[in-house]
């Protein structure tokens, strides 16, 4: 462990360690701790949208996404309480869209998919609502299926052409919010962008065109491991 | 002891499920030793003759039919279990959940690519017919379902483990790798 980082903090009773400004979930991910998230990426502006990172911080419920560690600090994670409380929002994610894993091209890659194997969803305790949303194939290499979104933003604060924004959010409220792709940017993307976007969403609501189920079951990304495996074997 | 009684059925489903407890290769010489089936697509037994202890329910409801054999399960079943993801939440046939039984009954018969033999127009209107629901629903919102198996379909591995962890009692165990939703 790295002891000439400055800040001294514990979670579930492990000391950590972690600079000046960093947050806890990073921080986390640097001292071996997985702790879930759909919404973050690492090095971009956190949006604490998502929710799954809720941890407790010196007993209080704080996104650690959003949150900065500080000297002391301490960190519950990986207890029955939260656990319980993210396989619920993961739930909640699962019947507000239309998650059809086994037509979707990112089965197995699919973050939300590994993060309900991982807290062992069998099925929501929610009634589906199977809402009505649209599919944008407008675009020439990128397929936008809102269907599967589950709005966290990466795109958002992410995948830029020329740095302008080509997904953004649209509508407020409910059922109105929803992502939108600009076409015209969309459409200026290479094929290298496409797959980085695909790959920063965390679902499958953003394919790139001509390239479905690549890799067979039995290879992908979460078929062998849980999520958060990466991290925590370091 | 006599042995515990196993029923089956695929509402809308594809079979894929049962085709997945098929696989379960020569265990299924155990499994005649571990259960006595009633009714059944493996034994062909059309209706029940007794009660069961165990129901398997590959499919969702799309029509009423669907709906009148879940309930037949329910009421002769101890132990009902929603097997596969079309069970589950619908699956497949739930793709249409955002389109109205007009879309759809027009697209199968009237519209579709493949629709061209029908010259006269004719929609199935017979009274022998199931109706078709406004939606597919997933078999717990239909009836009470005790246990879930996830997959599509659920592997050989983890139908059998249910299956030999509620004959016998003992904890299921769910590995990783068993449990996957495609």
């Amino acid at each position: 462990m790295n002891k000439n980082k400055k800040l001294y903090f514990e979670i579930d009773g492990k000391a950590c360690y972690a600079e000046d400004g960093q947050s806890v979930i990073d921080a986390a991910k640097a001292n071996g701790v997985f702790i879930p998230s759909l919404c973050h990426v690492e090095g971009v502006k956190a949006a604490g949208s998502c929710r799954v990172c809720n941890v407790k911080i010196n007993g209080r419920n704080m996104t650690a996404c959003t949150t900065p560690v500080t000297d002391g600090m301490v960190v519950e994670n990986d207890i029955p309480e939260l656990n319980e409380l993210r396989q619920a929002i993961i739930e909640v994610l699962f019947v507000s869209g239309n998650h059809f894993c086994p037509s979707c091209e990112k089965s197995g890659n699919c973050e939300l998919q590994a993060l309900a194997y991982r807290y062992q969803m069998l099925v929501p305790r929610f009634p589906y609502e199977f809402p009505i949303k649209g599919v944008d194939a407008s675009s020439e290499h990128i397929f936008h299926d809102r269907n599967r979104c589950i709005m966290c933003k990466r795109c958002i604060r992410t995948v830029t052409k020329d740095g302008k924004n080509v997904f953004a959010f649209n509508g407020r409220g409910g059922e109105h919010l929803h992502v939108v792709m600009d076409e015209k940017l969309a459409s200026q993307l290479t094929e290298e962008e496409a797959q980085e976007a695909m790959e920063i969403c965390p679902v499958g609501a953003i394919l790139k065109k001509e390239q479905g189920y690549l890799v067979p079951i039995g290879e992908r990304k979460f078929d062998k491991l849980p999520i958060g495996s990466d991290i925590e074997n370091k | 002891m006599s042995k515990p009684v196993l029923a089956t059925t695929s509402l809308a489903g594809c079979f894929g499920c049962h085709m997945s407890l098929l696989d379960i290769d020569e265990r299924i010489l155990e499994l005649i030793e571990l259960v006595e089936f009633n009714k059944s697509p493996i034994d062909d037994i059309k209706t029940f003759t007794k009660q069961c202890d165990i129901g398997l329910i590959e499919g969702g409801c799309c029509n009423s039919e669907n709906i009148e054999v879940l309930k037949d399960f329910r009421k002769h079943c101890k132990i009902l279990v929603s097997v596969g993801e079309c069970a589950i939440m619908g699956g497949l046939p739930a793709l249409r959940n955002g389109l109205s039984v007009k879309e759809c009954i027009e697209e199968a018969y009237l519209n579709g690519p493949t629709v061209g033999l029908n010259t006269e127009k004719i929609l199935p209107n017979d009274d022998e017919l199931p109706m078709i629901l406004d939606r597919v629903y997933p078999c717990h919102e239909i009836v009470k379902i005790d246990y879930y198996l996830p997959g599509c379909p659920p592997t050989a591995d983890l139908i059998w483990n249910a299956l030999v962890a509620l004959v016998t009692g003992d904890e299921l165990k769910l590995p990783y790798e068993v449990v996957k939703f495609d």
